[in-house]
C-alpha cells in the first residue's frame, strides 16, 4: 500500500478585493475617521526575543486582516521605532503614516519550551489602548495564536467576531487519489485526514471541530463514516443497502441528518452520532437530499424535486409535512443556513450556470454572489460574514470565498491539484 | 436498421474502450480493501486507533485506504454473449429506460432468474453538471428505474442492489453533449466484480 504524502501548500491567490462600504460594519470606535473605507492599520513586527521560530507573527496577522478586505495594512519599514508595547509608542511616528490603529507585541521564551506572546492594540488618533492579550503557548501553537490575535483585532475594530482561528476541510484529488484534507483558513498547514483510491465527498465538521463525517466510495458504493481528527478512529455511521450520503451534523452534535436510498430514491433520515436511532424524516417518491439544519436544530432544509425541478424545502427535524422555501430560478440546490438563521445560501441554476446565491429568509430577496459556471458546496464562515465554495478554474477544481455582501472575493488554488467540496469548520479554542 | 446496428457496435466499442481505460487507470493491488493502520500491534483492524503523544489539539491522524479492484473471470464477460453488455444509457434529465436496452435487461433478468444465488449491483451515474450530492441522487434514480425493469421481469429485490456513483466516475470536463451522454449511465455489475 502506498501512502501519499501531500503537504503541498495551498496558494492563496487574490482575485480582487473590492473596497467595502464600511457603513454597515459596527464601528464602535471612530477609527475610520468618517472617510476611510478600509481601516488603515500598522502591525509592528513582533519582537521575537531569542525565539528562532519560523513563523512571523506580524506577517500572519497582516495577511489575515488584508484578506478580510476590511483593512489596509500599512508598510511599516519606513518607521524607525519598533515598539513592543503601547507605553513605548511615539504616536507621532504612526499618525504621519496615517495609521488609525496600531498593533504591537512580543514573544518571550519561557522555561519548559513555552512561549509568552503578548500584543496590544492602540487607537492612534486618540492615543488610547484598545485591547490586549497574553498567551502562554507551546511553539507549535504560534501560528494559531497569531490567528487569534488577528481575530481580536478584527473583533475590536469591526464589532464582529473574527474567523481566522478556524480551519477548512476539502477534498483534494491528485491523479487517482482522493484526500480529505484540513488546513488553516489561510490555506497553510494542510493535513490529510483520510485518503483513498476511490472518491470521497461531502465532508462535514462536527460542531466541536473534533470529527469529520464524510462519504467514501471505498466499498464501491457511498458509505458514511465519522472520523476523529486527532486519533484517526473511524466509525461506519451508515452502511445500509443502497446509498448512504449527505451527512449533516445537528447543531448540538448529537445527531446527523443523512440520506439513504435502500432500494428507492434518496430520502432524509436522522441518526445518532454513534450510529444508533435511525429515524426516517421524509417519505416521498421524489429525490430528497442535501439536508442541513437550522441553527436552532428544529428544521432540516433540503433539496427536493417533488415539485418537478429541484428546489429547497424545509421539514421539521422530527418529520412531517415539508414546506417549499425557494421559488425563483430554474433549480435551487445545496441549502446552508447562516449561523444567525436569517439567510439561506444555496446553489442557483439559472438555466446555464450554477452560482452561489443568498436569500434573506424574512424578505425572500435573493442576491447572486458568484459568477459560476459550476460553483458548488457553499459553506458559511463561523461568523456568517464570508461564504466558502467550490469553483472551477481552467478545468480544475478550486476554492473561492466571497463576503456575504458580495464585495470581497478571494480564491484558493492548489498547484497541480483538483480541490473541491469545501466545508468551513468551527472556531478553534 | 443498419444504422442502429452500426451505432450499437460503435457504442460497444466505446464502452469497451472505456472499460479498458478504467482498468488501466485503476491501480491493482494484491491486498483486499482495507485501511492502513500505522500502529504495529493492530492486526486487521478496520480503523486506526493509535495516536502519538502529542497534545496539540490541532493534530490530524491520517488514514489511508487502498480499495482493490478485482476482476472476476465469468461467462458473464464472454464478449460474444449479450450478458457482456452492461451499460444502459439515458437521455438528458431522464430516468426512462430506452427501448434499445430492453434486450440487454431481458438477458440479465433471465440470468438472474436462472441463477438465484447471483446478485447484481446497478450502479447509477450522472454527468458532472450540478451538485455532487444531487447527482448522486440522479444516478440512483436511474439505477432504480433499471431495477424496476428487472422487477417487472420477475427479479426480486433480494438479488439487486441499486447504488450510485453520481458524477464521481464521470469523464471530467466534458464540453460536448456526446461526452455528457456517456456519463448518464447505469452499469450492471455482478457479485464482487
Amino acid at each position: 500500500m502506498k501512502k501519499i504524502k501531500d503537504f503541498t501548500r495551498i496558494f492563496v491567490l487574490w482575485l480582487s478585493v473590492m473596497v467595502p462600504n464600511m457603513a454597515h460594519a459596527a464601528l464602535e470606535i471612530e477609527i475610520s475617521g468618517g472617510n476611510a473605507q478600509q481601516i488603515p492599520i500598522a502591525i509592528v513586527p513582533f519582537s521575537q526575543d531569542t525565539f528562532k521560530g519560523h513563523e512571523n507573527i506580524a506577517n500572519i496577522i497582516s495577511a489575515d486582516l488584508r484578506r478580510s478586505g476590511l483593512f489596509r495594512v500599512l508598510e511599516t519599514g519606513g518607521v524607525a521605532s519598533r515598539p513592543t508595547s503601547i507605553s513605548q509608542v511615539n504616536f507621532g511616528d504612526w499618525t504621519s503614516l496615517q495609521a488609525q490603529a496600531l498593533a504591537v507585541g512580543k514573544v518571550e521564551v519561557l522555561p519548559g519550551n513555552r512561549l509568552k506572546v503578548s500584543f496590544q492594540l492602540a487607537d492612534v488618533l486618540k492615543q488610547t489602548h484598545l485591547t490586549g492579550m497574553e498567551y502562554n503557548i507551546t511553539p507549535s501553537q504560534l501560528r494559531l495564536t497569531s490567528h487569534k490575535i488577528a481575530d481580536a483585532i478584527y473583533q475590536k475594530l469591526t464589532g464582529e467576531a473574527g474567523i481566522f482561528a478556524s480551519r477548512i476541510a476539502y477534498i483534494n484529488k491528485s491523479g487517482n487519489r482522493y484526500a480529505l484534507q484540513v488546513a488553516d483558513v489561510d490555506g497553510v498547514n494542510p493535513q490529510t485526514v483520510v485518503s483513498s483510491n476511490e472518491p470521497i465527498i461531502s465532508p462535514a465538521w462536527s460542531p466541536d471541530g473534533a470529527k469529520v463525517a464524510y462519504v467514501s466510495f471505498e466499498k464501491k458504493k457511498p458509505i458514511i463514516f465519522v472520523q476523529s481528527l486527532m486519533t484517526g478512529q473511524r466509525l461506519t455511521l451508515a452502511s445500509f443497502k443502497g446509498n448512504n450520503s449527505a451527512p449533516a451534523w445537528s447543531p448540538d452534535g448529537t445527531k446527523l441528518a443523512i440520506v439513504l436510498t435502500h432500494s428507492a430514491n434518496s430520502q432524509l433520515y436522522t441518526i445518532n452520532a454513534d450510529g444508533s436511532g435511525l429515524k426516517q424524516v421524509t417519505k416521498s417518491s421524489a429525490i430528497d437530499t442535501e439536508p442541513t439544519w437550522s441553527p436552532d436544530g428544529k428544521w432540516i432544509y433540503f433539496t427536493s424535486d417533488r415539485g418537478g425541478r429541484p428546489q429547497i424545502y424545509k421539514v421539521s427535524a422530527t418529520g412531517g409535512e415539508a414546506q417549499r422555501v425557494t421559488f425563483d430560478g430554474v433549480n435551487n440546490l445545496s441549502p446552508k443556513l447562516s449561523p444567525d438563521g436569517r439567510s439561506l445560501a444555496m446553489i442557483r441554476f439559472d438555466g446555464s450556470k450554477f452560482k452561489v446565491a443568498l436569500q434573506d429568509l424574512a424578505s425572500g430577496q435573493v442576491q447572486i454572489l458568484s459568477e459560476g459556471a459550476q460553483d458548488e458546496s457553499p459553506s458559511f464562515a463561523p461568523n456568517g460574514r464570508v461564504l466558502l465554495y467550490a469553483t472551477r478554474v481552467g478545468g480544475r477544481g478550486a476554492l473561492a470565498a466571497v463576503s456575504a455582501d458580495g464585495r470581497v472575493r478571494q480564491r484558493l488554488t492548489q498547484s497541480g491539484g483538483d480541490v473541491r467540496e469545501p466545508a468551513w469548520g468551527p472556531m478553534l479554542n | 436498421m443498419n444504422n442502429v446496428i452500426l451505432s450499437k457496435k460503435l457504442l460497444g466499442a466505446l464502452v469497451l474502450g472505456m472499460v479498458l481505460t478504467a482498468c488501466k487507470s485503476t491501480p491493482m493491488t494484491d491486498k483486499p480493501a482495507g485501511i492502513e493502520d500505522k500502529s504495529p500491534s493492530a492486526a486487521a483492524s478496520q480503523s486506526t486507533q493509535s495516536t502519538d503523544s502529542s497534545a496539540d489539539t490541532s493534530g490530524v491522524k491520517e488514514v489511508v485506504i487502498d480499495s482493490n479492484a478485482t476482476s472476476g473471470l465469468s461467462p458473464l464477460n464472454d464478449p460474444n454473449s449479450i450478458l457482456s453488455k452492461r451499460n444502459i444509457y439515458f437521455d438528458f434529465d431522464s430516468d426512462a429506460v430506452k427501448a434499445e436496452f430492453r434486450p440487454v435487461i431481458e438477458a440479465h433478468a433471465k440470468y438472474l432468474l436462472e441463477n438465484g444465488g447471483a446478485k447484481v449491483v446497478l450502479q447509477g451515474n450522472a454527468d458532472e453538471r450540478g451538485t455532487r450530492e444531487y447527482n448522486l441522487s440522479l444516478g440512483q434514480r436511474r439505477a432504480v428505474s433499471v431495477k424496476k425493469s428487472f422487477n417487472l421481469l420477475g427479479v426480486q429485490d433480494n438479488q439487486i442492489e441499486t447504488v450510485s456513483f453520481g458524477e464521481e466516475k464521470a469523464t471530467p470536463n466534458c464540453d460536448y453533449e456526446n461526452c455528457h451522454a456517456l456519463n448518464r449511465r447505469v452499469d450492471i455489475v455482478y457479485g464482487n466484480e
